[in-house]
């Protein structure tokens, strides 16, 4: 038997029905003056070796302990600013960026940062080639050609691209937590069996962030010691303390007795609870992962574009942010999140229940009866019955095929659904990640198993495949955003994906807390500017 | 010298027990390996999709299968199960590609800590409870331990967790919140501490750290005293029905008659007769506790097996659940070891 995800909730939710009866209790400054202490859900942490990290929890630690060439701005992200590299440039071709080291930059290890080490970090990760190695491999890097893609002399570092990728690609490519560098020096004196040091890097560290990671022990919490001499300017707070609390209920209580600062996994009615409290402020945030609806066009139905119009306004996407999703989700109605380069945020629909009755009759789809697939969690089942419920009210039926998340995936991918409740995370910080699943499809075959998004739907993009291919290749970083734009507002005009939300995050943390930055959709969270 | 024939035939005797005490121990080990090899495979869980994730192409997906031994006829891949399992390997988690074996290692000493304190809370509290009822059938006492028993296990340990939580450290303060030790303590503990048993109030005992020694036990006495509380309801009840039985007997009317001290006809003379049976019923609470406590754990952030085994289900990440479970199984079955060699001991026609 598999338990929800949700169940772990009952419990908190009883205790924040609870709590909402009772007066707050006074802050008491329990945590150390010099520390900030944090609770999070950290059990997705699967490695702190910044080539192998992938998940949100271990790129919070990366972000903090290391450092790339390019960086993103924490207060706020989204175009990239110099890291260890102090300028960079590309040549006519468009396929050599190179790339100016600054200089006086040292390791945690004393050890100078130089373009070796920059470059052996690149090669690193194409070599040990663990989940977020794709994000590099996308530039023509292969475990046999990397060393002479990316070379370093002197203070320069020379990448080399197979094709003329928008350089902004590449930029915000390397603002990923996989493009971190770190020194070799060190690294490799704890090598073993050959493994570049990976499995010594999984719990120790060596860059050049504001941190050291002084201890990690898997599902309890990690520690992070700040050094001196930061480049950016050393931290506020000595240490950071992570205690692995998944009870958001439980996070709450230790927040309100002061015994952490911060408390990252709370849910709608813990933070409505919490915020009568005078002690804690609440900084809402987005994350970057979109929740859409997308439908097989295997059923020629699908392909009528009045058709798929007619469902798109008969969602509540309002109603839902207002009632159950409150605080949990925004609506978002482009599949590039808030905060990538070329996001759409205005929400052109919205429930016109005559309207799609209308674009219903004109589409000429009789009495049409929908199978939705849901993954069995909470806020996903009611998100589904609500689209349900409207979609009834316009004519058209839905019967709801709930499941476990694996077996709804693999029904997804073998594009055995009739429509599917889905969400989906950026991978890297460039709209290519987004635009290159939702939007192309270059052989829509079924063995073909292109594996995108838009294949898993039967969807032919037509002329997006190309407009696709052409914004990743744009040099002007002006236009590219404008071909994303166009891209987006086509995209949702005319293909089967109806994306309605993008999630929401709230951190609550004492009333003195400040300077705690999340990173939002793009980044992860930035601890060296926090002060309390 | 030579043994006399009577403990020559004793050791015989006591060899033979043991001789099929193992046998039927490595029975059950069997057993509870074939049966969590089964579930792990009836699970409606791709373990391959699991590991390669969303992303993965069709070769991937393949090679991964290969080298998960998933290409291998059921029977072979749990002959394989079973040796590595034999040897201390329960496979890899899902999530973090470490040995399940350490994880396990790492937080099982938690849950041991909780779960016996709860017990020798449970068996203070519980048996004098039990004894003082079934002396003074249906007076206030009697009913008062009923109705606290009743309440003990009638109401689910995880609400009575937050309860308290609420209470004792959310209101009043008297005890620590959450975790093992408050922060400032918990961030130093592995510097300043060394681990020897991996349970905090042994290994701050040791390292003579009785600051952290005071911390830990105000973060422990509220789960502890919790899941003590549970037990306690159980053992009491037993220990009453248990007592009840004993003190009908004609042996117990014989010692009374003879004159001899009420204390001493209950708490020697019946005693020994209830104990036996009373020894099963702790074994098996406290067995319970090392693997019921997962909603306890949970709220109280306390980082043991039962979260360990929760949260490893949260992502589908079979390995790290079945491995908890067969370490589970076989400290139940180590317990029920234990009673019986106890039972031997106390009861002496068992030997």
């Amino acid at each position: 038997m598999l338990l929800d995800p949700s169940l772990r909730r009952v419990g908190g939710a009883a205790l924040s029905a609870l709590l909402l009866c009772t007066a707050p209790t006074a802050l008491l400054a329990a945590t150390p003056a010099d520390t900030l202490v944090i609770a999070d859900a950290i059990d997705d942490i699967v490695s702190l070796d910044p080539q192998e990290a992938y998940e949100f929890s271990g790129l919070d630690v990366v972000n903090n302990v290391y450092d790339g060439l390019v960086e993103l701005d924490p207060a706020k992200p989204g175009d990239p600013v110099p890291g260890l590299a102090e300028s960079w440039s590309v040549a006519e071709d468009g396929t050599t960026f190179t790339f100016k080291m600054k200089s006086g930059i040292t390791f945690s290890s004393g050890n100078p940062v130089t373009a070796a080490d920059a470059a052996f970090s690149l090669q690193r990760a194409v070599k040990l080639d663990k989940s977020p190695a794709f994000i590099l491999n996308q530039f023509g890097w292969t475990k046999e050609n990397v060393d002479t893609m990316v070379t370093a002399d002197g203070d320069t570092l020379t990448l080399k691209t197979d094709k003329p990728y928008a350089p902004t690609f590449l930029y915000n490519c390397l603002t990923a937590g996989v493009a971190s560098v770190i020194d070799m020096k060190t690294v490799m004196e704890h090598e073993a069996n050959g493994d570049m040091g990976n499995e010594w890097l999984k719990t120790n560290s060596a860059g050049t962030g504001a941190y050291i990671l002084k201890s990690f022990k898997p599902n309890e919490g990690y520690l992070l010691e700040a050094r001196t001499g930061y480049w950016r300017g050393d931290a506020v707070l000595k240490n950071v303390f992570m205690r692995h609390i998944p009870e958001a209920a439980t996070q709450r209580l230790l927040l309100e007795k002061g015994d952490i600062d911060v408390a990252r996994e709370l849910t709608p009615v813990d933070i409505e609870g919490i915020s009568s409290n005078p002690d804690v402020k609440i900084q809402p945030d987005v994350g970057g992962q979109i929740f859409y609806l997308s439908f097989n066009q295997k059923n020629e139905n699908y392909k009528n574009e009045k058709f798929l119009d007619a469902m798109r306004y008969a969602i509540d996407y309002k109603g839902m942010t207002d009632t159950f999703l409150k605080g949990n989700m925004v609506v978002h109605q482009a599949f590039l999140p808030k905060g990538y380069l070329g996001a759409l945020e205005d929400t052109p629909y919205s429930l016109d229940v005559e309207k799609a009755k209308a674009l219903l009759a004109e589409s000429g789809v009789a009495a049409p009866k929908i199978v939705m697939d849901v993954r069995n969690a909470a806020d996903r089942m009611e998100m589904a019955q609500s689209i349900q419920n409207t979609f009834g009210q316009v004519g058209i039926t839905v019967e709801l095929n709930i499941g476990e998340g694996a077996e709804q995936l693999k029904r997804y991918r073998a594009r055995q659904h009739d429509m599917t409740l889905q969400s989906w995370g950026p991978d890297y910080p460039d709209p290519q990640t987004n635009a290159g699943s939702f939007a192309w499809n270059p052989d829509n075959t079924d063995e073909a198993k292109v594996g995108t998004l838009a294949w898993r739907n039967a969807y032919d993009p037509g002329p997006l495949n190309a407009m696709t291919e052409a914004a990743v290749m744009e040099q002007d970083a002006a236009k590219r955003k404008a071909m994303y734009e166009e891209l987006q507002t086509k995209h949702r005009e005319t293909s089967p994906f109806i994306v309605m939300f993008q999630i929401g995050y709230q951190s609550a943390m004492g009333k003195s807390v400040s300077g705690f930055y999340t990173g939002g959709a793009i980044d992860s969270a930035a601890y060296w500017l926090v002060t309390k | 010298m030579t043994a006399s024939p009577s403990a020559s035939l004793r050791l015989g005797a006591y060899l033979r027990a043991a001789g099929s005490m193992l046998i039927s121990l490595a029975a059950t080990i069997l057993g509870l390996l074939l049966v969590t090899f089964i579930i792990g495979r009836v699970v409606p869980i791709d373990p391959v999709l699991a590991i390669v994730g969303e992303r993965a192409t069709e070769a991937q997906i393949e090679a991964a299968r290969v080298a998960l031994g998933l290409d291998l006829p059921l029977w072979r891949q749990f002959l394989i199960y079973a040796w590595d399992a034999l040897h201390g390997d329960l496979g890899q988690s899902i999530r973090t590609g470490q040995p399940v074996i350490e994880a396990v290692a790492r937080h099982f000493p938690a849950t041991l800590e909780l779960a016996t304190l709860a017990t020798i809370l449970g068996v203070i509290a519980g048996v004098p409870a039990g004894v003082l009822a079934a002396t003074r059938p249906g007076s206030l006492a009697d009913h008062v331990v009923r109705l606290v028993g009743l309440m003990g296990y009638s109401m689910p340990v995880f609400w009575l967790g937050l309860i308290g939580l609420l209470l004792f450290y959310g209101i009043l303060g008297w005890v620590g919140g959450p975790g093992r030790l408050d922060a400032v303590f918990d961030m130093m503990y592995e510097f300043e501490v060394t681990p020897v048993s991996g349970m905090i109030l042994i290994d701050t005992a040791l390292a003579g750290r009785w600051d952290m020694w005071v911390n830990a036990i105000s973060h422990i006495i509220l789960p502890a005293g919790l899941l003590g509380y549970v037990s306690m309801a159980y053992i009491s009840r037993m220990t009453r029905s248990f007592m009840m039985n004993e003190l009908s007997q004609e042996y117990i009317t014989t010692a009374r008659v003879k004159g001899m001290p009420e204390w001493r006809v209950i708490w020697v003379h019946a005693m020994r007769n209830v104990l036996v049976p009373l020894i099963t019923v702790i074994a098996l609470s406290y067995a319970y506790l090392l693997e019921g406590s997962v909603l306890t754990e949970t709220i109280f952030a306390w980082p043991g097996l039962g979260s360990y085994i929760t949260d490893a289900l949260m992502v589908n990440d079979m390995p790290a659940v079945l491995g908890g479970t067969v370490v589970v199984g076989v400290a139940f079955v180590l317990l029920n070891l234990f009673s019986d060699l106890l039972y031997r001991l106390v009861d002496p026609r068992a030997r």
